[in-house]
Formats: C-alpha cells, sequence, structure tokens
C-alpha cells in the first residue's frame, strides 16, 4: 500500500520526467536544436526514488502518455507510440528505472558519484538498450545485429547521459537527504523495516 | 463551538543529533469562535496546527477534538477537521476545478447526484462557476487558494484550520480570503503573520520557541508580538 | 514562452465526446491491433480517412489537429525516409501511415473525452487486477495526481528558467535538474501533506 508520501513523489517524479523531456535542457546551435534530458529522468526516478517508487514513477509517466498525453520528448504520446519502433525502450524504462533504483538503494547514502555511474550505465544503458534493440528489431523487421548498429550510434550520448544523471542525482541527495537508505542502516534489520 | 484540547504536548522533529524540539509543553483548551495563532517562522505554530487533525501525531501528551484523540480516531478527526494550507498548488490535488472538489466527497456514502450537486454549489458559492472544467493550473494564486478553500468547505467541517493561507497571495486575494474566512459559521483557526487578519477574532495565541507566550484578545497578543518581535 | 504541451479535454456535445471512454478505449486498441496486422497502404489511408472523419464529426477546431500533426512529422518524416531506404516505400507507408493514425486517434480519444472518464474506464480495468493486489482507487488517484503533476512540474521548470536568467547563470543539464528536482521533491512533501490531510491515508 503506498502512503500519501509515496503517491506524491511517484506522481511528482512522473511530471519531473515529462518536463524533463518537454523542456530543452540545452540549446545549441542558437536554440535550433534542443536537446532534451527525457532518459536521464528515466534513470534519474531509479537514482533519487529507489527501485520501487522509481518504477512506479516511470510507469505513471507512461500510462500518462498511453492515455492520451503528449509527454514524451518531440512532443509524442498516445498509444500509438506503442507502436511505433521506440516500444522496446518505452517497455524498458521502468526495468531500467528499477534496475537503476536498486542499484543505488545496495550502494546507499552518502551517495556516489563514481558507484551512480555504474548503476546507471548497467540499469539504464545496458539493460536499456537490450530491450529497446530487441523492440526495434520487431517493429522494423530488420535484424538485431542491424537493429544493435542504429542503436550504436546513441550509445556515447547516453554513456554521458549516465554520468550526468549521477551528477545530478548526487547533488539533489545532497540537497534533498532521507530518499535512498544510510549505508549503516542497511545491514540485516529486519524487525525495523515493518515498523 | 468543538472543544479543542491539546493537553501536555511536547513534540520534536529530527533524531539524535538534529533532534529539535518544536513543541515544548502546550496545554490549552479551545472552544472560541475565532482562534489565532502568531509567532515568528520556527516557533511551532505550523506543527500546532498540524496536532489539530492528526497530520502531526505529538511525541507526548494528547490533542482531542469534541473528546476524539487525533491519533486513535484520526480518520474521524480528519472528516471533521478541513485543513487549508499555505501554498494553493500543492493542496489541488485533481487535473479540473470541479474534480478538486469533488475528491473530498469520496467515501462519504454519498450517491453520484449528491456529490454533483454539493460540489455545483460549492462552485457557485465560491464564485468559481465558471472554471468547472478548467484545469485548474490555470487559475490565479488567488483563485487556486479559493479552489482549496472550497474543496475543503465542501465536506462541511466542524472546524477549520488554516495555516498561513494568505502568505503567497496578493493583498487583494488575502483580503478575499480574509472576507471568506469572516464569513465563516464553523469554528477556525487561523495561523497568519498578517495580524490585520485577526481583527474581530475571539482569542489569539503567540507562540515563541515551541510555547504559547501569550493568550488573549487580539489587540492584547499582538502586542505581545509586537514587543517579542523588538526584543 | 510556457511550456504547456498537454492538451486536455475540450468539451463538445458531438456523438464522439458522449461516447464512453470505454468504448472509446477499445476502439482505440482495436485499430492499434488491427493496424498491426493489416498495414498495406489503401488499408491504412482507410484507417487515416476514417480518423479525420471522426474528427470531423466530432466538430473540433482545425488547428487542433494541425497542431497534432505538425508534432507528429518530427517524427514521422523522418521514419518514413528510413523506411523507404531500409526497407521498401510500401513498408514506410505502413509503419508510418498506422503510426500517425493510431497517435491521431489517440489524441482524438484524449480531444473528447473528460480526464475523469478516462481515468474511471482504467479504474474499472484495474477492478479485475483486485486478486493480484492491485487497488483500483489508488490508481485512479495516481494517474489524476500525475495528470496534475505535470502542470505543476512544467510550472516549476519555468520558475528555474527564470530564476537562472535572472541571474544571469549559463543553462547547463546540471544547473537546471539539480534545483528542479529539489523544489519538485520539496512540492511532492506538500502534496503528501495535503492527501493526508484529506483522508487519502486513512
Amino acid at each position: 500500500m503506498l502512503s500519501s508520501r509515496d503517491l506524491s513523489l511517484v506522481a511528482i517524479f512522473a511530471g519531473v520526467i515529462a518536463a524533463l523531456g518537454l523542456v530543452p535542457a540545452v540549446s545549441p546551435f542558437g536554440g535550433a536544436v534542443p536537446i532534451t534530458a527525457q532518459s536521464m529522468g528515466i534513470m534519474l526516478a531509479g537514482a533519487i526514488l529507489g527501485a520501487r517508487r522509481g518504477a512506479l514513477s516511470v510507469l505513471l509517466f507512461l500510462a500518462l502518455v498511453a492515455i492520451g498525453l503528449p509527454l514524451l520528448s518531440g512532443g509524442r504520446g498516445g498509444l500509438g507510440v506503442f507502436a511505433g519502433p521506440s516500444v522496446g525502450y518505452l517497455v524498458g524504462f521502468p526495468v531500467a528505472a528499477f534496475l537503476v533504483g536498486l542499484l543505488t538503494e545496495r550502494v546507499g547514502r552518502p551517495y556516489r558519484v563514481h558507484l551512480g555511474v555504474m548503476a546507471n550505465i548497467l540499469g539504464g544503458v545496458l539493460a536499456l538498450n537490450v530491450l529497446g534493440i530487441i523492440g526495434m528489431a520487431a517493429v522494423l523487421g530488420v535484424s538485431l545485429v542491424k537493429a544493435t548498429t542504429l542503436a550504436a550510434v546513441f550509445m556515447p550520448g547516453d554513456v554521458v547521459k549516465a554520468v550526468l544523471t549521477a551528477v545530478v542525482a548526487a547533488g539533489v541527495h545532497a540537497a534533498y537527504p532521507g530518499l535512498i537508505p544510510a549505508r549503516r542502516e542497511q545491514p540485516a534489520t529486519p524487525d525495523r523495516v515493518s515498523a | 463551538m468543538p472543544e479543542i484540547r491539546v493537553a501536555s504536548v511536547s513534540h520534536s522533529f529530527g533524531d539524535g543529533a538534529t533532534r529539535r524540539p518544536v513543541l515544548r509543553d502546550v496545554d490549552v483548551t479551545l472552544t472560541e469562535h475565532r482562534i489565532g495563532v502568531v509567532g515568528a517562522n520556527g516557533s511551532g505554530k505550523s506543527t500546532f496546527a498540524r496536532l489539530l487533525n492528526g497530520l502531526v501525531h505529538p511525541d507526548s501528551g494528547t490533542v482531542t477534538v469534541d473528546g476524539r484523540d487525533t491519533v486513535r480516531d484520526g480518520r474521524e478527526v480528519r472528516r471533521r477537521v478541513g485543513f487549508c494550507f499555505t501554498d494553493p498548488d500543492a493542496q489541488i490535488v485533481m487535473p479540473t476545478v470541479a474534480e478538486d472538489i469533488a475528491f473530498g466527497l469520496r467515501r462519504r456514502g454519498l450517491t453520484k447526484d449528491e456529490v454533483r450537486a454539493r460540489t455545483q454549489g460549492a462552485l457557485t458559492a465560491y464564485g468559481l462557476e465558471g472554471h468547472a472544467d478548467h484545469p485548474a493550473h490555470l487559475l490565479s494564486g488567488g483563485q487556486k487558494q479559493l479552489l482549496a478553500l472550497a474543496s475543503v468547505l465542501v465536506t462541511d467541517p466542524d472546524l477549520l484550520v488554516l495555516d498561513e493561507p494568505t502568505t503567497l497571495l496578493d493583498l487583494r486575494n488575502a483580503e478575499m480570503v480574509r472576507r471568506l474566512v469572516d464569513g465563516l459559521s464553523q469554528q477556525v483557526v487561523l495561523v497568519t503573520h498578517h495580524l490585520d487578519l485577526l481583527d474581530g477574532f475571539d482569542r489569539v495565541l503567540v507562540f515563541d520557541d515551541g510555547r504559547v507566550v501569550h493568550d488573549g484578545t487580539p489587540a492584547d497578543a499582538v502586542a505581545a508580538y509586537r514587543s517579542l518581535v523588538a526584543r | 514562452m510556457p511550456v504547456t504541451a498537454v492538451p486536455l479535454y475540450l468539451p463538445g456535445a458531438s456523438p464522439v465526446h458522449r461516447l464512453g471512454a470505454g468504448p472509446k478505449l477499445l476502439l482505440l486498441l482495436a485499430t492499434g491491433v488491427t493496424l498491426a496486422v493489416w498495414r498495406s497502404p489503401w488499408q491504412v489511408a482507410v484507417a487515416l480517412g476514417a480518423v479525420l472523419l471522426l474528427y470531423a464529426v466530432a466538430r473540433l477546431p482545425l488547428r487542433v489537429l494541425a497542431r497534432q500533426v505538425v508534432a507528429l512529422a518530427w517524427v514521422a518524416v523522418p521514419l518514413l525516409a528510413f523506411q523507404w531506404v531500409f526497407a521498401s516505400w510500401r513498408t514506410g507507408v505502413g509503419v508510418v501511415g498506422s503510426f500517425v493514425t493510431l497517435v491521431l486517434l489517440a489524441g482524438l480519444v484524449t480531444l473528447t473525452t473528460r480526464t475523469t472518464a478516462m481515468v474511471d474506464a482504467v479504474v474499472r480495468v484495474c477492478g479485475w487486477l483486485r486478486k493480484f493486489g492491485v487497488d483500483p482507487e489508488r490508481v485512479g488517484l495516481l494517474l489524476a495526481l500525475g495528470i496534475r503533476s505535470v502542470h505543476v512540474v512544467l510550472g516549476l521548470a519555468q520558475e528555474v528558467r527564470e530564476a537562472q536568467h535572472a541571474r544571469g547563470l549559463r543553462s547547463s543539464p546540471r544547473a537546471f535538474a539539480v534545483p528542479l528536482i529539489v523544489r519538485s521533491l520539496r512540492h511532492a512533501d506538500r502534496l503528501g501533506e495535503a492527501l493526508s490531510a484529506r483522508g487519502v491515508d486513512d
């Protein structure tokens, strides 16, 4: 059962993912090519809220997209996007957020940027691309090898975003502590968890 | 008027080295119609307000509203005690104006028609009838706070607690909220920095460092608060 | 310029408006399945024509449709070019056409269905999942909160932007994202408190 606080964190972070996709984070070339940070939003959900709430906020974000809000970067939305070539990435989003969150919780507080980068790359780049590539191959009717070649173009950018995500997550955890468990609290105290 | 009984309540935030007491042995009984609460930031007045509907459970002592304990009977207390917060944006939970008003009426055993009728009544009473289907984010700050109040008042609470409801509003909208609060027949506990809102109030508590340091008429309380600030 | 890319319900009294959310969502689902199977150029053209006809029946302003088409073009045109190069124009028209048709139909459902009705439909579907520990009422609340939160966070994003410009800061993803997320989390605290006060935890 989600508490009021969990509900509001999950809902607000779905809004954050949307905002990161809709508001250009950087506008090189005089704003002609806005680069948004939506895939960072997916990783940030896990890195900031942890596995369960992070994955739920990504699921909520996708549900909002599915009922017709154009919240994917570039203003895409509606059930139609689940018919497009990026369906594997969409399905992979909550999985990626969950994995990033799980790894981030394992590391615990205080947040370490280098470990965060590793969590983001494992969950937010590798796992996400595996699902994304399978989806792309299926929708476009191309081989997995060709789909991987297509996806490979974006991977250096994804790694940069994984690093940026960890830097952002470190900044957020410093300013707003308490969302991921502290390292010393972690080892087995199951009686306290249920309280 | 309901009897609000705050009995020997102490409360702290944080733990270990960061533990900070916010209420120290507060003991008051409030039965007046309109009660004001003033004090500096961090004096404990917002925590005091949150005791009254069980949003904050006291570390020690008890809080009862008309004999109902805010911890043990939290659900029943929250049905009878409406709460209005400072930030109108954070208390509007539904996407459109009418939906937000109707939200407070769910799980009260009302039929759809009754919910619709009461929602419509609240929209008219608070001057929002033209905005029923508008998304809440398109309202002005003052209209948002009106909506927040309408969403609470539609449930017809016995007591309304307001925590600095005018702090984020301009003068005109603050005046609108003041007139609305002045016209309420229910018991009101108003926490505020706007001292002129307390004209005509029956009783005003002054908080300082987690204690009630003055308890009296608005004129006395305001004077006491001013001397406290000047000190 | 404030970013509000969210087309909400446009009130109306057309037959499309009056049709229930459930049937509309079913139609959308059925169209999706159908177009995944049958997507030759003429089949897609028929589907697209039907969707455009529904827009006319719903008496939606033409600019609403135009806005959606423009937004779609950014994805559709490169996708069409890609298919043309790697497959054939027939595949291209099939994939892109069915994609555009579905997105426009989804847009139509959104534009003609009150958010409450949409959320109610999802909640009804979730009622079937009660056995698996899903609380339909929570799902409905979460969806409504999500819709509201998108607007709230977009507003916060605007504030962060303006604060940065006012202080003459160069925009970097970090300088934008950190304050945006911290403000959003603080907002979530206040929202959680308001939900508690309105009896959500009871």
